[in-house]
């Protein structure tokens, strides 16, 4: 199903903008991405989508040809995964799946038969007669997928799905997540704070800062041409260099660097995995810090740019704090943005 | 030392308690009270009482039923809104709904009198007596219910029942009142036990012909034989008994939700 959001938007009494007027296209069968920092109006995206909000006046939300700016939520036919999961405590896993096609009134053998196939699907044969408070977490969270999918939704949103868990669990079940969502087939729409989730589990991802959508890209997109500061940081971990740029040269206080083109009047930004130690590098810097992540190393730098910079590592051994080296940035690794992108 | 001290006073206040109870209970099966033990027991006096008050007791346990049911139906949904609402104005009305608990039975009843003392069909009916006890009751089934429902996430889980296609019936009938359960187990036993046993309010509210179970009480102290007064107590407590030991199993019950 296609979804189509136009002037979304969304006030809140005290006038506080949690979302501005946004417009989104979502194809069919597409898993989109919502992902930004806690407070961008990602959240609030999602539940304007799903009918737990309602947008300020003049929004326009399609789901394919029907409109349904004003349906209510139960009348939307989304299946929705809460961050906390929402499973119903009163029922058992079995219950909890076949609660929304109850809610279609269908006879008993059809719900039954639809659990039983939603329930193979999502691996929880053992589970299915159990207590919700006897599962694990990451059991939940596959209960609140299979309850959301089970009545064959228009949509699939699913709210920080991954957040509750412990952090090695997490890993796991994003990839477990990924399989299932491209399995089911389904449009889906999937927010979270975390770009290593947005970009294993959608086809695109639209980074949101503080009530707008910065930019909306495949992942690769996003993570080699970021379109303003705020993606090329959120998303690429993008450092700023400063500087002053004449040509293609870029001068910083610890050296000059080469442009792929000429870009006056621009702002440069790299990332930590771009930044190289070599003997012959044009730029001089200080070590000041060298923390050991075990496939690398993190060397903070002081000296070569206004900021401290950062370098990504891989090697046997690492220089010592306080020690000066020299380091050397490709020119195609460096983004260059105009000033009004690079402020954003 | 130190532990035979701590078994001496917790028997004596056992026996502060007891005694009275265990020789009101005493003098309700004991053939002459003025004689004593030694005039023989008998099982009389609560058969008297039984022909005497058998419609005081019927009455009581009717109105408590009828209360309960009230409540409920009041009450239930009222916490719900509570719940689902917390602010000032929610603060404000639970703190209404409760002052009857502060105001004295006998005020509230005045009151009462005052109000409908005048619609004489209402005055003389089990009814008027039964519009006290809901009032006196209505806070107990209130809070019951809300302290379990403020424990659990109400709002996300009815928004999970509704982004599954239920209406705001479905979702109270389905995911708000099996939550709530324990709470109104326990509120349900509080109302029933404090209806059956209420006398302040519905001694001022009663007529000669509706006598309560705890105002027929009143009456058999003031006007029968001690014997048959104390068998009285003793089908009271025979009644209530259980009806406290239900109602802390179920207010144990919905604390362990409230943790």
């Amino acid at each position: 199903m296609t979804l189509t959001l136009r002037n979304i938007a969304k006030t809140y009494p005290g006038g506080t903008r949690a979302l501005l007027p946004t417009d989104l296209d979502i194809a069919e069968g597409e898993i989109v991405s919502l992902l930004g920092p806690s407070g961008c109006g990602k959240t609030t995206l999602l539940r304007i989508i799903a009918g737990l909000e309602t947008a300020d006046a003049g929004a326009e939300i399609r789901f394919k040809d029907d409109d349904m700016t004003h349906q209510p939520v139960e009348r939307r036919k989304v299946g929705m995964v809460f961050q906390s999961y929402a499973l119903f405590p009163n029922m058992s896993v079995r219950g909890n799946i076949g609660y929304g096609l109850k809610m279609q009134g269908l006879p008993r053998a059809q719900i039954d038969a639809r659990v039983d196939e939603v329930i193979a699907l999502c691996r929880l044969e053992p589970y299915a007669g159990r207590a919700i408070g006897a599962l694990s977490g990451g059991q939940r969270q596959r209960v609140a997928l299979a309850r959301a999918f089970a009545p064959r939704p228009r949509l699939l949103l699913l709210d920080e799905p991954l957040s509750a868990l412990d952090a090695a669990l997490r890993g796991q079940l994003r990839d477990e997540l990924a399989a299932l969502l491209r399995q089911f087939g389904i449009t889906a729409i999937f927010v979270t704070h975390d770009q290593d989730e947005a970009m294993a589990i959608a086809d695109r991802v639209a980074v949101m800062s503080q009530g707008r959508v910065a930019q909306i890209g495949t992942p690769e997109a996003l993570y080699r041409a970021p379109q303003n500061a705020f993606v090329a940081r959120f998303v690429g971990n993008s450092m700023p260099l400063g500087g002053r740029i004449e040509g293609d040269q870029l001068h910083l206080p610890g050296g000059t660097l080469a442009l792929a083109a000429p870009s006056d009047g621009m702002a440069a930004f790299v990332r930590a995995e771009d930044v190289r130690l070599a003997q012959d590098g044009p730029l001089t810097a200080r070590v000041t810090a060298v923390t050991f992540l075990g496939t690398h190393y993190r060397i903070a730098l002081s000296g070569a740019t206004d900021q401290t910079l950062f370098c990504l590592h891989q090697g046997q051994s690492a220089p010592k704090p306080g020690e000066t080296v020299r380091l050397a940035i490709a020119p195609q690794s460096i983004l260059t943005l105009t000033p009004e992108k690079a402020a954003a | 030392m130190g532990k035979a001290l701590q078994l001496a006073v917790t028997l004596l206040a056992a026996a502060f308690l007891l005694v009275p109870t265990i020789q009101s209970v005493l003098a309700g099966v004991t053939v002459n009270y003025f004689q004593g033990i030694s005039s023989g027991l008998t099982l009389d006096w609560i058969g008297v009482v039984w022909e005497l008050y058998a419609s005081s007791i019927f009455l009581s346990l009717g109105i408590a039923l009828a209360c309960l049911c009230v409540t409920l139906v009041i009450g239930v949904p009222a916490a719900y809104a509570l719940a689902r609402n917390p602010g000032r104005l929610s603060r404000a009305v639970e703190e209404f709904i409760s002052l009857p608990l502060a105001i004295p039975g006998l005020a509230l009843a005045l009151a009462l009198l005052q109000l409908y003392g005048s619609y004489k069909g209402f005055r003389m009916s089990w009814t008027f007596i039964l519009v006290g006890h809901v009032l006196y009751t209505l806070p107990f089934m209130v809070r019951s219910v809300q302290s379990v429902l403020a424990a659990i996430d109400l709002k996300t889980l009815e928004e999970g029942a509704a982004t599954l296609g239920a209406g705001p019936a479905r979702r109270f009938f389905d995911v708000v009142v099996p939550n709530a359960l324990p709470g109104i187990l326990a509120g349900a036993l509080t109302v029933v036990t404090l209806s059956i046993g209420e006398f302040n309010l519905t001694w001022m509210l009663h007529t000669p012909f509706l006598k309560t179970l705890p105002v027929g009480l009143a009456d058999s102290y003031a006007s029968m034989r001690l014997e048959i007064a104390s068998a009285y107590t003793l089908i009271f407590f025979v009644m209530i008994v259980p009806l406290l030991l239900a109602m802390q199993w179920a207010s144990a019950r919905a604390q362990q939700i409230t943790k």
